[in-house]
């Protein structure tokens, strides 16, 4: 753990009994108490997670939206002062390069927040596609630190901690400045567990303080501090997609299921020609959500067959703690694709029977 | 972490409990803890026959999924249907979750096998 990145609370993992692995190099908690207890109390209750892991990169200047318009396949010029929209950074291809939320502060000012696996990735390649435009591109992600207080308790312990301007902030918005027990927070309504919640963006040295107050504050409405182990069980459920499983550079948005984030019409962005021509020539892989007909767990990476034939593979596989069923993402041919249809998940060499079902699989929650 | 006496341990560990003729094994309880929630055990059809180290199933926490060792050579016997029924047992007393019997067919197999001091040491040296 010597030579991996520490966030902010790394010191203050252990007195919570945490488990810290190496998550694309950081050391990080993948669970406190267990994955379980932490699932089920983000969904009844609420959780405390820990993301300042997650990159901040600050985009200002003159031109700072019709960059963001260009780089990006969603429409940031349909965001107000405020407001964030998850959009999806492409290649040339149309290949997802990563996943974001843009955050709008002013027409000249926003934050991109970007994975941390994606992180330097993501910022040579915004500061290469900057010729054209009077913009700068700041990689903050190291002043930054974030928690994410999420479950159906979040908005009430975040009232009991930041008072009644808490209950203001309606989902996929924010505000720039909440005081919490006078630590300066920017808080949105966002979360990544399908459950109500908020994300607090504070300063490197203030998020041992925020967290503190924040368990403190929430105890009695039964926050519990969670793991990352949880963090994916739970946007699992939820059918959000994990950058490295459900899209990649060799994955596009719309095969994914993002089709809603790519805005076409637009004039000019990075991927639209690819796009363009998939969505005109027929999308012959997308991402279907299945359970198991028989016993076993399906894991990232096997191979989903029909017969003797692969049709494609599993991106995410768990026992679904809230829903208590075996299930699976797989990014399948499409033809295979549709609900209803049996495919074969192939567990250890064997065929094990499963079937397409609707998704999402949990019906998220979010406060709108 | 428990370490009961009586038993013998393997290195991927599995416990132990030799009756007679009959090995009895499970997964120890630094195992179950390392592993964290079990969700999911497949186990051997009754009459298979294993060498000491064949792969003779799965158990499977939250994360991931990992092999199960014949920590002896055998047969099967008897398979632990409720524990493949509910796996979380595993986690709430491991020594008491046994999953399958082996009729040894060569006892001095156990030789190679830990005994509870060594399996501490065993276990302090992965930790």
């Amino acid at each position: 753990m010597e030579q991996l990145q520490k966030t902010p609370l790394y010191p203050i993992y252990k007195q919570y009994g945490a488990r810290v692995v190496d998550f694309a190099g950081w050391a990080l908690p993948i669970q406190y108490e267990g994955i379980i207890p932490e699932h089920h109390a983000v969904r009844e209750a609420a959780g405390l997670f820990d993301v300042s892991h997650m990159g901040e990169v600050e985009i200002k200047g003159r031109d700072s939206l019709s960059f963001l318009d260009y780089i990006l396949t969603n429409q940031v010029s349909r965001l107000k002062n405020g407001q964030i929209q998850y959009a999806i950074m492409a290649n040339q291809d149309g290949g997802t390069l990563d996943d974001v939320l843009v955050y709008r502060f002013s027409e000249h000012h926003y934050w991109v927040i970007v994975n941390a696996a994606n992180r330097v990735k993501d910022i040579n390649w915004m500061k290469q596609q900057t010729d054209r435009f009077d913009v700068q591109v700041r990689d903050i992600s190291d002043q930054i630190a974030q928690l994410a207080l999420q479950g159906p308790k979040a908005a009430e312990i975040l009232k009991a901690a930041a008072g009644e301007a808490a209950e203001d902030i309606r989902f996929l918005r924010f505000v720039e400045s909440l005081p919490i027990n006078s630590i300066s927070c920017l808080v949105s309504r966002t979360g990544y567990t399908g459950e109500d919640g908020f994300e607090l963006y504070v300063q490197w040295d203030d998020a041992v303080q925020l967290w503190d107050f924040l368990m403190e504050t929430g105890r009695k409405f039964g926050l519990k501090p969670a793991g990352l182990g949880c963090r994916d069980t739970l946007r699992f459920e939820a059918c959000l997609p994990l950058y490295g499983n459900e899209l990649d550079e060799d994955i596009t948005p719309l095969e994914a299921g993002l089709g809603w984030t790519v805005k076409l019409e637009k004039p000019n962005f990075i991927g639209k020609a690819a796009l363009k021509q998939q969505l005109r020539l027929g999308i012959r892989r997308k991402l279907a959500g299945f359970e198991m007909l028989e016993r076993g767990i399906p894991r990232s990476g096997y191979e989903v067959r029909t017969g003797d034939r692969q049709i494609g593979r599993v991106t995410t596989g768990y026992f679904a703690p809230t829903l208590g069923r075996n299930l699976g993402l797989a990014l399948l041919d499409a033809e295979h694709a549709q609900t209803g249809n049996t495919i074969d998940i192939m567990i250890r060499g064997k065929a094990v029977k499963a079937v397409i079902v609707q998704m999402p699989f949990y019906t998220k929650k979010y406060k709108k | 972490m428990r370490i009961p006496d009586g038993l013998y341990f393997s290195r991927e560990h599995e416990w132990v409990k030799v009756e007679g003729g009959l090995a009895r094994v499970g997964i120890t309880d630094y195992a179950q803890d390392e592993l964290g929630d079990v969700v999911y055990v497949e186990l051997p059809e009754p009459e298979s026959a294993f060498q000491a180290g064949d792969t003779f199933g799965v158990v499977e926490s939250v994360k991931a999924a990992s092999d199960l060792y014949a920590p002896v050579s055998g047969k099967v016997v008897d398979v632990n249907g409720e524990v493949a029924d509910d796996p979380g047992q595993i986690n709430e007393d491991a020594y008491g979750s046994w999953l399958i019997v082996l009729e040894m067919s060569d006892s001095s197999e156990l030789d190679e096998l830990l005994s509870p001091a060594d399996y501490e040491k065993w276990c302090a040296e992965e930790g």
